[in-house]
């Protein structure tokens, strides 16, 4: 049996005038990677807050690494966690090395570690400069590294991508592959966003402080049943013309809208037609099941979570 | 221990790069300097003033300026944290609430204390060329000494605000009220009350309500030694009045920590 890193067990927390979560459950086993979506107020950060302790939760049971994380007892676990808030500015007057040493000593490293780390987010050239001179891009890139002080066990980032170029964002992901090989466990608080898909093993989403889905990507398109996308070019009429597909075809009538069920019957059909010049297939992204989800919970109130 | 001291050294860098160091050292010197050598220019000759008129003119100076400097300094040192994200980041962190008040407190208190004793030090280098040394060097020391107390004391109560308080700009506004409550309201209500009530108020119990303000200690502590020909208000009264000076500095020292441990009581109870 692995043991969990992190687990949640029916968390919620209210505020006086406001439930910001409910009845959270989650485990999180080593070196996995979790995705936690959701709109702004959805409760991410509140849930984000619990998990490192600095809240504690109004009902439930929130352990990291076997202990409560607002406790006396998991003090010496936060050299462990790694954090990246939201919309962070460091000292503006502080250049970025004294602003990663100042963290990296508060976690007892050195500043031969920060120095480590300025290098592996590529800012280096500019570590002797005022944080104040950054670009949000390079200001990104210095929360992220104070998030890596000391190989963290766990890793919470709250919209780690925000400001960073393409180029930038693929290291990003690079480094959280890397990390997750190392034993690492990340949660990665995002809006839905591209190219995040391939790197989550689980995806949670919440909404109002619900959860309102959880699982293996996979598990949640087939639970959304959302269907296949499918364009087959160069065979004119003959989809119009056959009622068995005409009932999948969308209103532009050049594409097919397929149950996940019916792919192999439906693909077996067009692929035996010997004018098939090409054939697109798109699976439902991450972003449509969110929107999914989201909908079914509008449209349905109170149904809880599903799974 | 060694958490303090590594937050003590920031805000201590962070003081020096924002100028809070040499600008403050600056304004003490030259206002000390000026004070010290014009001084004595209303009784018509310029030159170096007496002992006792330099630092009755001096402490009336301080006692405006070194509140409102300490407020200044420290008044967004929470408040601002919290508005930037640094805040909730830093208490993620292996680092107590306690020992955040107490490094901020080493670092920002030693940037003032070094301006108060670099700038009105100047003004002891001054006076020292006149004859009596020692006389100069331990009326100077008390009041160089007792200048750093009143800082240390503003600073604190500049942590109540800014952690009271969930914006910087509202923290500015509570940072001025307080220093004109403190160095201004209070002594126009005491002097209203000492005109206005015929046996209101007894000497000794004018004094106790003096304790109630550290600029009053500060005051008390600087003027009492002096002959009070120099000093006028609701101050002429109290001097006099049987607090010893040991016992007026021990005063100011609680007025620094008193106000530091109800900021840490604050801070435990802060929602972030």
């Amino acid at each position: 049996m692995t043991t969990s890193l992190l687990s949640l067990n029916n968390v919620g927390k209210a505020y006086r005038q406001l439930t910001a979560l409910k009845g959270i459950n989650l485990t999180l086993q080593q070196g996995e990677v979790l995705g936690l979506f959701g709109h702004n107020g959805a409760g991410k950060t509140t849930m984000m807050k619990l998990i490192l302790g600095v809240i504690s939760p109004s009902q439930g049971e929130v352990k990291v690494m076997g202990m409560a994380p607002d406790s006396k007892a998991a003090w010496h676990t936060r050299e462990k966690i790694g954090y990246l808030p939201e919309n962070v500015s460091f000292y503006d007057q502080l250049t970025g090395l004294e602003v990663l040493t100042y963290f990296a000593k508060l976690k007892g490293f050195s500043k031969k570690h920060a120095i480590e780390l300025l290098e592996q987010v590529g800012i280096t050239h500019a570590m002797k400069r005022a944080v104040k001179t950054y670009s949000k891009g390079m200001r990104q890139r210095l929360g992220l590294a104070q998030a890596f002080i000391g190989k963290p066990k766990l890793l919470l980032l709250d919209e780690p991508t925000v400001g960073l170029d393409p180029i930038a964002t693929a290291e990003f992901y690079q480094t959280v592959d890397q990390l997750k090989t190392q034993g690492s466990s990340v949660i990665l608080c995002s809006h839905v966003l591209p190219g995040v898909e391939r790197h989550i093993d689980r995806a949670m989403i919440l909404s109002s402080g619900n959860m309102l889905a959880m699982g293996s990507l996979s598990e949640l398109r087939s639970a959304a049943n959302l269907p296949l996308k499918i364009v087959p070019h160069g065979i004119g009429n003959f989809v119009l013309n056959n009622a068995q597909l005409a009932q999948y075809l969308s209103d532009d009538k050049q594409t097919l809208y397929v149950p996940e069920r019916e792919k192999i019957p439906v693909l077996k059909q067009l692929l035996a037609l010997d004018s098939l010049k090409d054939i697109t297939l798109e699976t439902a992204s991450l972003d449509q099941v969110y929107q999914y989800y989201l909908q079914d919970n509008a449209s349905q109130p109170n149904t809880g979570a599903h799974s | 221990m060694k958490q303090i001291l590594t937050v003590a050294s920031k805000e201590f860098k962070d003081g020096l790069r924002n100028r809070w160091l040499v600008s403050i050292t600056l304004i003490f010197a030259i206002l000390s300097l000026g004070l010290t050598y014009f001084g004595s220019a209303a009784s018509g000759t310029i030159g170096i003033a007496s002992l006792s008129t330099t630092v009755a003119s001096l402490a009336s100076l301080a006692v405006f300026l070194i509140p409102l400097i300490a407020l200044l300094v420290s008044y967004d040192s929470f408040v601002g944290e919290q508005e930037s994200g640094t805040l909730l980041l830093l208490l993620t962190y292996p680092l107590s609430k306690t020992q955040l008040v107490l490094g901020k407190f080493i670092g920002q208190g030693s940037i003032i204390a070094l301006a108060t004793f670099l700038g009105f030090g100047s003004s002891a280098l001054l006076l020292a060329f006149q004859p009596s040394h020692d006389e100069v060097l331990a009326t100077f020391g008390l009041f160089i000494f007792s200048a750093i107390l009143l800082g240390l004391s503003f600073t604190a109560i500049a942590y109540i605000i800014s952690l009271s308080v969930s914006e910087k700009s509202k923290a500015a506004g509570f940072a001025l009220i307080t220093w004109f409550l403190f160095a201004l309201a209070f002594d126009l209500a005491l002097l209203a009350i000492l005109v206005g009530i015929e046996d209101g108020l007894s000497q000794q119990g004018l004094t106790q309500i003096m304790l109630l303000n550290p600029t009053d200690i500060f005051r008390l502590v600087n003027l009492s030694g002096l002959d009070s020909s120099g000093v006028n208000g609701a101050l002429a009264v109290a001097i006099k009045s049987g607090f010893s000076t040991m016992q007026l500095l021990i005063s100011l020292i609680t007025w620094v920590i008193a106000p530091l441990i109800i900021a840490i009581f604050i801070f435990k109870g802060k929602k972030l």
